[in-house]
């Protein structure tokens, strides 16, 4: 068939030719541009490879682009290119440069010419493009135009692609348009408006009624457009319309009953799509609704009575109706129709009609499992049919039926026909119908673990990650049975292990973990009747497999740690350590060292790895909480605080200009630390303990090692023990929490190793100058307190060494209280809470779990913001003693107002007679900004004043009526939004603005979601001669919801430790503001923030994000620049509120 | 809702594409591949519904598609859509292209990209179902080619080289095998009710 294309088509040139001196008064330009889209058809059928199609399209895209940005080109030219522009993008190959020229062309072209361009802007541009807006004139202009065509083509356009914020330029227009004289122009503009509903249905809002006029349009088709918007605004929200549906009965009893005009015949049957569409909507108006449902029988009846005509169009129609009669509140005699009806669509010889019956009995058959049982043959018949989505629906439908009695059946054929299917989505979708139907009915241990094993098989790793964990948790956490649960158990292990004993065989990833884990788990089971050594060897081989990703290597290992640590010594652990301790794999050679350590310490060992344990719960301290004392011990020994990599870099090179002693130094450690772990020393050399710590902090005590030539050498190599030992005191809370064999664990010791051997690095010759400074940056700063933040390292080492001997002890037992004080203080989830009150929170955990299998998070998560309110408190109380907090300081009462909204202004303050806003006096005493104007017309203007008060953002606006009669009913609406939470809701209502009279309404706004620069939308409307609505919006920023912070310099240094996201970058300082203090007063004017502290050039900052979430800034000035750094318990405040310093850093 | 309409021939070559989502363009052209390894794999006598998994974002969607001597049309649309109603209008639009272009063959769509395309802007407007009515459909049609014509025969000639290839008879083939067997002879081509 081909060929007799192709053939024609090399035909073609000729002919083409040949008509060419017939083409008429179209210039020489027109025809060449023709024959070159018959060219270039042709060049292209005739090339075999994609390659050369791709060389051709290339070069002709060249040309192209070269005759449309020539400017002799005329719109004629142009409209031609465009058109093998099409024809180019289809194929796939994008021609962006064209896409400004097709905006042209619709602007400036003739009617045809604009046809092609608006034609091209709708096929290339998508709804985002920003050259979609040089559109918006040309559109604006075309839909006023007295032309028909070009309205149409206006209308076309927009509803196919238009840009969302740009609708009220072209909305009032369009309206206009619904009461056009032509039936065309008004059904498209119905369905410009649905358009606009689907992208902006706030826009569209105050036009309902419109649309109901559009629904009783005397033109059909305008009816049957409007029917769209009705379906997706039922779809959303039935409730709303269900009074429509006494006219709806009506348009499709009308329909039905054949008083349309023919014209809308289709086959004999009149209008069929119209009365699809009034079914869907009948249905989802009657929907659990026996009132509603109640109007529609008869009409439903009448359907079904009318679609006899054996055609295809009227089974859609029967279909649509059993689909209405099943979902509407039940009639007796119509649902027995409805299943008549069904029987004809299964029972049809049509492959379609078949399918969509079984489409239909699926649908039905929870209601109905009867259906199922008459049409049984038909649907094992199905089953064997040749067309795999025949068979996909009837496994939809017997998943459907799926009990205790027919699960095996139902799964096998579920399986054989996964076993033929190569469909990724296929498979996915019925591994975890299977998984889904094991889990609930499976009658036997056996069955279910070998269903699940063929699950994961076929499933590999495509499956949903939920299968898996499911499949787990329910392990663990077993049913009611115990013994139940040990059999399970039993058998899971002894199945995995006689699949592990297949040589060759290859399993995906996901079972593989599944097996690991369970093996790891659970193998103590079976020890009475086998060896720990033959699972070990087993899982020692698996390692050794090139087909085993490292991920799952690591499950691998955690279970081989698991099983060791419930036997005494093995020769296939001792061999394993040896060979994996040379292994090239970083993280192999890792988990290795780790079960070394961990089988020379057997006692720590079982208490890491406790045995069936995995369903207790674990405190994880995220923040590492439990090194701070390490690492204030070290800060205060004078130790540098830690810095990111891109820091030190960056410093590196600024002294790498100013004074470069040592080049030869400089590249090693550039060099050392750019190889990574090549040069680091053997990893033998860092403890589990000091591994495990990603605290940014201890990393600076790692770099300060480096960078403090002889008094931190010998603090490694000495007292480099202590802090180790200490560490793992601290450790072992925590990994007593780490789950056994979770890859949690292994991630945590992964991660910062990485981290680490950056670190480690640096060479031991360091810069002198560098060491200095690094000594002298933090200088002064309160060198005499334990929590000194820095610490404090211009003394000599001697002075140094003695000092750090006094603040150790200190801190040795002060740093526990510090730490537990600040979690608990600052973390009101409980996951953060120290172990103290592991305890009471396990239990209730596991109580938890144990009640609901499945829910069990959504219930922790609400459980954990009802309780620790109290829980804390209490804590609190009891622990403010030893925290010596100001009474001032505002943490005291953070936790409290996490949980309680700030209170409520009342709204309104009263009016005055002036039309000039002025702010009262109570609120003009807060800082506050001056009135602007958001909008105005001729009878109103808002003006609003933003006033920072202590704990929440006021926005004032006022409402002047410059009108000479009273305004009623004034409504102020602001649009909901995601960053922004008003407290007073979101509207406000003026009974009366009297003439010439100012009226103001006060809003409080909280910020609900981070972010820089966010803009609150609203509206003012109000009634005079006719509706009038004003828009208008305001910007608010991070800056307005930023307080000062009083606290004092010894409560600063406590919180610094405790908040984990840091951020730090250096800001140029313009001269103008050389010293501190100057800049530290423009931090504090500009944005509010309060200093803490001045000490020499370093400075103390700290402002909270309204409600409470306090951030702090250090401050140190050093050639020129402002280096800032930045603490918070909340992620993003950091890096927003770093921004804002420095965009005021700039402006001044 | 439609989520895009497709017609490509039986080798793969797209001959009209139009999505009416925001698609990439390497997406777009991955979803042509896909869709017509998929339909290429049924044969005539199965049923003309397919799961088109995520092909295109939705996981409900599903493929509507007829085949006519070299061309497939598919439509891919949501839940929101009757099966049995999209098959249809299917068939309404290629039977409303044979009476625009007096018996349509893949020629015509290869030439006429952009008219076919306003054909289909008539029927399927941003995704929904504007116009069922073949009649009135044409009638648009007819009037927007009025303009054409009062321009000057500007698409005339490839129209005319177009009947011009259909009516020769290329001595080299059998004479039954003609251009009336790449036409889509939409009357007798119903393939099924």
């Amino acid at each position: 068939m081909s060929d007799v294309v192709e053939r024609t088509l090399s035909a073609l040139p000729g002919l083409l030719g040949q008509h060419e001196p017939g083409a008429g008064p179209g210039g020489p330009g027109r025809a060449s541009a023709t024959s070159r889209l018959g060219g270039l058809i042709r060049s292209i059928t005739a090339l075999s490879s994609k390659h050369e199609e791709e060389k051709l399209i290339q070069q002709e895209l060249t040309n192209l682009k070269a005759t449309v940005s020539a400017p002799a080109t005329t719109l004629r030219l142009m409209k031609e290119c465009m058109v093998r522009l099409i024809y180019c993008e289809m194929l796939g190959y994008e021609s962006s440069f064209g896409y400004i020229h097709a905006i042209k062309l619709a602007q400036q072209g003739n009617l045809l010419e604009k046809r092609v361009g608006y034609l091209a802007v709708s096929l290339f541009l998508h709804e985002n493009h920003e050259l979609l807006l040089l559109l918006v004139n040309t559109v604006v202009k075309d839909l006023q135009s007295t032309n028909l065509v070009e309205v149409c083509m206006a209308l076309t356009v927009v509803s196919q692609i238009f840009p969302r914020e740009m609708i009220p330029a072209v909305l009032p227009l369009i309206e206009d348009k619904l009461q056009h004289s032509k039936e065309i122009i008004r059904r498209k503009a119905v369905q410009a408006l649905y358009k606009f509903y689907l992208i902006a249905p706030n826009q569209v809002q105050h036009i309902h009624d419109k649309f109901r006029k559009a629904l009783c349009d005397r033109d059909v088709g305008v009816m049957a457009a409007s029917l769209h918007i009705y379906l997706q605004m039922i779809k959303e929200n039935s409730s709303g319309y269900k009074d429509l549906t006494e006219s709806f009965v009506t348009i499709l009893k009308q329909v039905v009953g054949g008083k349309l005009p023919i014209d809308f015949n289709y086959h004999s049957v009149p209008a069929p799509w119209l009365q699809i569409q009034l079914l869907r909507i009948l249905g989802l108006l009657g929907k659990d609704d026996p009132r509603t449902s109640e109007l529609m029988y008869d009409v439903l009846d009448e359907s079904l009575r009318r679609a006899e005509i054996n055609h295809n169009i009227t089974y859609a129609i029967l279909f649509e109706c059993v689909q209405t009669i099943y979902t509407i509140h039940p009639k007796p005699d119509l649902l027995e129709k409805a299943a008549k009806c069904i029987g004809k669509f299964v029972l049809s010889p049509k492959i379609n009609l078949k399918y969509l019956g079984l489409k239909a009995l699926t649908y039905v058959i929870q209601q109905d499992p009867n259906l199922a049982l008459q049409h049984q043959m038909t649907i094992i018949e199905c089953l064997d049919h040749p067309d795999p989505i025949i068979k996909r629906e009837t496994l939809e439908l017997l998943y459907r039926i799926t009990n205790g009695q027919n699960v095996t059946v139902i799964v096998q054929k579920m399986l054989d026909y996964l076993k033929q299917s190569k469909e990724e989505y296929t498979i996915i979708n019925l591994v975890s119908k299977i998984a889904e139907l094991a889990e609930k009915y499976a009658p036997a241990n056996e069955w279910f673990i070998q269903t699940m094993n063929a699950v994961f098989s076929i499933g590999g790793d495509v499956m949903h990650p939920d299968i898996p964990n499911n499949f787990l948790r329910l392990l663990a956490e077993g049913f009611d049975d115990e013994k139940e649960d040990e059999q399970l158990r039993l058998y899971a292990v002894q199945s995995y292990l006689g699949l592990l004993e297949e040589e060759d065989a290859i399993y995906p990833q996901k079972f593989l973990q599944v097996m690991s884990w369970v093996l790891g788990e659970y193998s103590y089971l079976i020890n009475h009747e086998g060896d720990p050594e033959v699972i070990m060897t087993r899982l020692h081989k698996l390692l050794k497999k090139t087909f085993v990703t490292s991920e799952t290597k690591a499950w691998i290992m955690a279970a081989i740690t698991k099983i060791a640590s419930l036997n005494r010594g093995s020769k296939t652990i001792d061999k394993l350590i040896q060979e994996f301790s040379t292994s090239l794999d970083t993280c192999m050679r890792q988990y290795a060292f780790e079960l070394k350590h961990l089988c020379e310490d057997k006692d720590l060992m079982k208490n890491l790895l406790p045995r069936d344990a995995s369903c207790n719960d674990m405190v994880v301290d995220a923040s590492l909480s439990f090194l701070d004392g390490f690492v204030a011990e070290g800060l205060s020994r004078g130790a540098a605080p830690y810095k990111p990599h891109h820091q030190r870099q960056e410093e590196k090179l600024s002294q790498e200009k100013a004074l470069n002693f040592e080049p030869y130094g400089l590249s090693l450690s550039s060099s050392m630390s750019s190889s990574g772990f090549t040069g680091r020393q053997s990893p033998t050399g860092l403890s589990l303990g000091s591994d495990m710590s990603g605290n940014s902090t201890e990393m600076g005590q790692k770099e300060m090692s480096s960078l403090k030539l002889d008094g931190v050498k010998k603090l490694w190599g000495k007292d480099g023990y202590l802090p180790k030992k200490e560490s793992k005191t601290g450790k072992e809370d925590k990994l007593e929490a780490v789950p056994p064999g979770s890859t949690l664990g292994g991630n945590m010791v992964d991660h910062p190793l990485s981290e680490a051997d950056q670190e480690v690095v640096s060479p031991s010759e360091e810069e002198k100058e560098k060491q200095r400074l690094a000594s002298t940056l933090f200088v002064g700063l309160a060198s005499d307190s334990a929590v000194s933040l820095m610490g404090k390292a211009d003394t000599t080492t001697q002075k140094f060494k003695r000092k750090s001997k006094i603040s150790e002890t200190q801190n040795s037992e002060e740093a526990p209280s510090i730490q537990h004080d600040a979690t608990l203080s600052f973390r009101p989830l409980p996951e953060a809470q120290s172990n103290d009150n592991e305890n009471i929170q396990s239990t209730e955990h596991v109580r938890l779990r144990k009640s609901s299998l499945s829910s069990s998070e959504v219930l922790e998560a609400s459980i954990s913001f009802k309780r620790p309110q109290s829980l804390t408190e209490a804590r609190l109380d009891a622990k403010l003693p030893d925290y010596r907090l100001s009474p001032s300081s505002l943490f005291a009462d953070n936790n409290i107002e996490v949980f309680q909204p700030s209170q409520v202004i009342p709204s309104v303050v009263a009016s005055k007679a002036s039309l000039i806003p002025s702010l009262s006096e109570e609120l003009a005493n807060n800082p506050h900004s001056e009135a602007v104007e958001l909008c105005s017309c001729d009878t109103l203007a808002v003006n609003l004043c933003k006033v920072w008060t202590d704990d929440c953002l006021l926005l004032v606006l006022f409402v002047a009526n410059r009108s000479s009669s009273a305004l009623k009913n004034v409504n102020l609406v602001f649009e909901n939004s995601e960053h922004f939470k008003i407290v007073e809701g979101l509207s406000y209502h003026f009974p009366v603005i009297k003439a010439q009279s100012l009226e103001s309404c006060q809003k409080s706004v909280q910020m609900e979601k981070n972010c820089m620069q966010e803009i609150l939308v609203g509206s003012l409307n109000y009634h005079l001669e006719m509706e009038t609505g004003l828009e208008f919006s305001v910007t608010l920023s991070l800056t307005d919801f930023i307080r000062p912070m009083k606290i004092t310099t010894e409560d600063f240094g406590k919180l610094w430790l405790s908040f984990s996201n840091d951020v730090k970058q250096n800001v140029k300082m313009s001269p103008s503001q050389g010293s501190l203090s100057i800049a530290l007063n423009t931090l504090q004017q500009k944005l509010k923030l309060h200093v803490v502290d001045i000490v020499g050039n370093e400075g103390l900052v700290a402002c909270q994000l309204l409600p409470s979430v306090p951030c702090l800034l250090h401050c140190r000035t050093h050639a020129g620049m402002l280096a800032l750094w930045l603490r918070s318990p909340c992620s993003a405040l950091p890096d927003s509120l770093l921004y804002q310093c420095q965009k005021v850093m700039e402006e001044t | 809702m439609i989520h895009a309409i497709l017609v490509f021939n039986s080798h793969g070559r797209p001959r009209l594409a139009r999505f009416y989502q925001r698609l990439p363009e390497e997406a777009q052209q991955q979803i042509i591949r896909e869709t017509f390894q998929l339909v290429l794999k049924r044969d005539d006598s199965i049923c003309n519904f397919l799961e088109c998994g995520s092909l295109l974002g939705g996981s409900d969607y599903k493929l509507i598609y007829r085949h006519y001597a070299t061309l497939y049309f598919v439509f891919c649309v949501d839940s929101s859509e009757s099966e049995l109603g999209i098959l249809d209008l299917i068939q309404v639009f290629v039977e409303t292209l044979d009476k625009c272009f007096e018996n349509v063959c893949e020629l015509d769509l290869i030439f006429h990209v952009d008219k076919v395309h306003y054909i289909l802007q008539e029927v399927v407007m941003g995704g929904m179902v504007l116009e069922t009515n073949m009649n009135e459909i044409v009638a648009q049609i007819d009037a927007q080619s009025k303009l054409e014509k009062s321009e000057g025969g500007l698409s005339a000639a490839p129209a005319r080289a177009v009947s011009a290839v259909k009516n020769i008879n290329l001595p080299e083939l059998p004479r039954n095998i003609n251009i009336g067997d790449i036409n889509i002879k939409v009357p007798s081509l119903s393939p099924f009710v």
